[in-house]
């Protein structure tokens, strides 16, 4: 097997808990997204755009709908025979196996498999972003800047840099300081979780961090810091597109309406980067006389009989006549009956709402229905919570 | 299943008056119903029906057909234990090419011989429904018939031309005639045939022996009296699509729900290529009613009673009306179209009219700008 200039590692083993019913009996990455797509369908179509024809997924929480999904990667041109897709969940070993007990140990776990490549550098990604970008061009800024690792970081809203990792950068765009999900943030100059090392100087830090007790093992808590007191060079990749990390009910639900805007942020449109996806195969949606659809998303083999505005409905979406489904995100063979008022709410795949209900309001917080639920006429008795 | 079947769909000859629809493909490759090709409805229907062999007869303008079906991956017949195999003519000679299916079909015997099944399944392209063959098959060995012909009771003449079929009192067949023939029957043929195999051999081997190289027609029909030749009766949607208006006509049955659900998913899916096109997208100020759109769509008019291909864009003020729109056609601001179809790639600019009539609907040529 040839020597590989790159590989990724994607981090896909997320709990989502913050997602709620909607990561009740499926992994984060595998969500729903946009209409067709799942969120890991992002990672992966980076990926296959930058170029880099090998990639190991690291699974862990309810892999099934995960690994189903993912099969052999042909839909993101990832069925190889040099490389291709691997699927990586723990395993048992003869001295005893473990789960992946953090994102680094996740990787050091594997370094089997990144060896069999024997590659120059590794891309270490997650599976829970929504974003768009060419991994080849920051690889170039690593390699030109002789960098030992390389984190591609964003500009977030001061009130939400406290969920990520905030570093400090100086004018050759270096890392002089890192901290992970700090209190108080300094700055607001967030980690992607996008990171390329190149892979000598990774692994010697992934085995001195295996070794210690004490450490949480990982990236962002970890391996950063441990490298920023050593004198490795870690370079900062400033990422200027939309990036969106859809990790609460609250950030899943408006990157959906994000993608709504006139002209959005991240055009799901654009012919030069398609994102792939493993498609459904659905006759096209048909808009009986009397719908209305303004602003929204609709995906193939839905009906609309009602109106639906500011929305996004994934394939096989059924809508009776007499109903509004407003600023809502609707997952994949949901049915919504008749005079159904649907706002501001995220409904999971394969839920019934029965005729007449009203769900979620203009105003407050995103309302979820979980996957497979049936909403009857009383149904504020089985409104799920949000966690 | 039906592992002991072998599919044929047979494009040899396929009659065709889709005007400039069919310049440049063959009948099988026309787009139909948003983000299908003729082709898928026979094929998704073999294979749903368990059939995982099927041999496709092509026979001219096949680069789109190659390229609809590439290795068979979107009807899952690219592994081990199945195969499609697209068999286009094989012939020294150019005069050849235009010989009868039977002779196409023993330039293909190896086909035939090699493949272990018992039986095989002819169909071709042009028929649009969504049928298990599972029942038919069933009924044809079990009345012991030496070829069941499939077909369909209706009222009405089809839209497209057909051979009309007389079923006698016992179920056999006792006249099958041509689309201009005087046949006063309501049973329209659906030009599917169940037989054994070393039956299609044999017929194939006399027929030509006797200079007679098609298979409906010759081997067929001037059996009528000696064969035991049977129909099996169809009860779904059937759309036949080998006129313009034919074509048409039964595009806008589609908007019929009913049609629709059963045409799309009873008894089973139709598949297609697949194209990574995003879902439909509605601009604020969009208006649909009574419309089919495929992926990829992108509309900031109005659209009524119409069929939009995938990756249609429709301008801001424009309205398309009893129309279909193939795959990237974009019709530009304030534009109307009314009764139209336009072929993929094609450009209507901003303020353009075009209006057809019912019989005969305005035809854009692919990729024209207007």
């Amino acid at each position: 097997m040839s020597r590989k200039r790159m590989i990724a590692m994607l981090l896909a083993g997320g709990e989502g808990k913050r997602l709620g019913v909607l990561t009740k009996d499926l992994a984060k990455p595998a969500v729903h997204f946009g209409g067709k797509y799942r969120i890991i369908d992002f990672a992966l179509s980076n990926c296959a755009h930058s170029g880099i024809d090998t990639v190991g997924v690291l699974t862990q929480y309810q892999p099934l709908v995960l690994n189903t999904y993912l099969g052999i990667g042909s839909p993101w041109g990832l069925d190889r025979r040099d490389g291709g897709m691997a699927i990586l969940p723990p395993y048992m070993k003869s001295k005893g196996g473990m789960w992946y007990k953090g994102t680094a140990n996740a990787i050091y776990q594997n370094m089997g498999f990144i060896d069999r490549f024997d590659p120059e550098y590794v891309l270490i990604i997650s599976g829970d972003h929504i974003y768009k970008m060419d991994y080849d061009l920051m690889l170039a800024e690593h390699e030109a800047r002789g960098a030992d690792a390389t984190i591609a970081c964003v500009e977030v809203d001061w009130k939400e840099a406290g969920r990520f990792g905030i570093m400090h950068v100086n004018d050759d765009g270096q890392i002089v300081a890192f901290t992970e999900k700090p209190k108080t943030p300094t700055s607001n100059l967030a980690s992607m979780g996008v990171y390329i090392f190149s892979w000598p100087v990774l692994q010697r830090y992934l085995i001195r961090d295996e070794s210690n007790r004490l450490s949480g093992n990982d990236f962002g808590k970890d391996i950063i810091p441990a490298m920023l007191q050593d004198d490795v060079r870690l370079q900062a990749y400033r990422f200027g597109g939309y990036w969106k990390d859809v990790g609460t009910l609250e950030s899943l639900w408006e990157a959906n309406m994000d993608l709504l805007a006139g002209e959005p942020p991240l055009d799901l449109h654009d012919s030069r980067w398609r994102i792939y996806s493993v498609n459904p195969n659905r006759p096209a949606h048909y808009s009986a006389p009397g719908a209305e659809i303004a602003g929204s998303l609709v995906n193939e083999g839905c009906v609309v009989e009602g109106s639906v505005r500011r929305s996004v409905l994934f394939y096989g979406v059924q809508t009776g006549a007499g109903s509004h489904v407003e600023a809502s995100v609707v997952m994949p063979n949901v049915k919504i009956g008749r005079d159904v008022q649907i706002c501001r709410a995220i409904i999971g795949e394969g839920a019934v709402i029965a005729d007449g209900v009203s769900i979620g309001s203009p105003h407050g917080g995103v309302t979820v229905i979980g996957s497979d639920e049936f909403v009857a006429a009383d149904h504020a008795l089985m409104e799920v919570k949000q966690p | 299943m039906n592992a002991n079947v072998l599919g044929v769909i047979n494009l040899i000859h396929e009659s065709d008056e889709l005007e400039s629809l069919t310049a440049s493909r063959c009948l099988a490759t026309v787009p139909f119903g948003a983000r299908y090709r003729l082709i898928d409805f026979a094929l998704s229907s073999m294979v749903n029906s368990g059939i995982t062999n099927v041999a496709v007869f092509a026979h001219t303008k096949y680069r789109s057909l190659m390229d609809h079906l590439g290795s068979g991956k979107d009807w899952d017949l690219h592994h081990r234990q199945s195969g499609l195999f697209v068999l286009p003519p094989v012939t020294g000679d150019i005069s050849e090419v235009s010989r009868g299916d039977l002779f196409h079909f023993y330039q293909h015997r190896d086909y035939f011989t090699r493949s272990p099944f018992e039986y095989v399944v002819i169909t071709r392209s042009h028929m649009v429904c969504n049928i298990d063959f599972g029942p038919a098959i069933a009924e044809h060995r079990a009345s012991g018939a030496d070829i069941t012909v499939i077909c369909k009771r209706q009222l009405e003449p089809p839209d497209g031309k057909a051979r009309m079929v007389e079923i006698g009192k016992d179920g056999r067949i006792t006249a099958i005639q041509d689309h201009y023939g005087r046949l006063r029957s309501d049973v329209v043929s659906m030009e599917m045939y169940v037989m054994r195999k070393d039956l299609l051999l044999e017929l194939v081997d006399t027929s030509l022996a006797q200079g007679q190289d098609h298979l409906v027609r010759h081997a067929i029909m001037s059996r009528i009296g000696r064969l035991d030749i049977r129909a099996y009766l169809f009860d779904g949607y059937l759309g036949v699509i080998n006129t313009l208006a034919g074509y048409y006509r039964n595009s806008m049955e589609l908007l019929r729900p009913d049609v629709w659900r059963s045409l799309f998913f009873e008894p089973g899916p139709i598949y297609t290529k697949v194209k990574d096109e995003p879902p439909a997208r509605y601009a604020e100020g969009a208006m649909t009613s009574n419309s089919l759109i495929a992926n990829g769509c992108v509309i900031e008019g109005t659209v009524v009673n119409s069929i939009l291909f995938r990756g249609v864009q429709i301008g801001k003020g424009a309205v398309v009306r009893n129309s279909i729109v193939m795959q990237n056609g974009l019709v530009g601001e304030g534009s109307v179209l009314e009764r139209a179809i336009l072929d993929k790639d094609v450009t209507i600019e901003p303020g353009r009219e075009l209006r057809g009539a019912v019989q005969s609907p305005f035809l854009a040529v692919k990729r024209k700008v207007i």
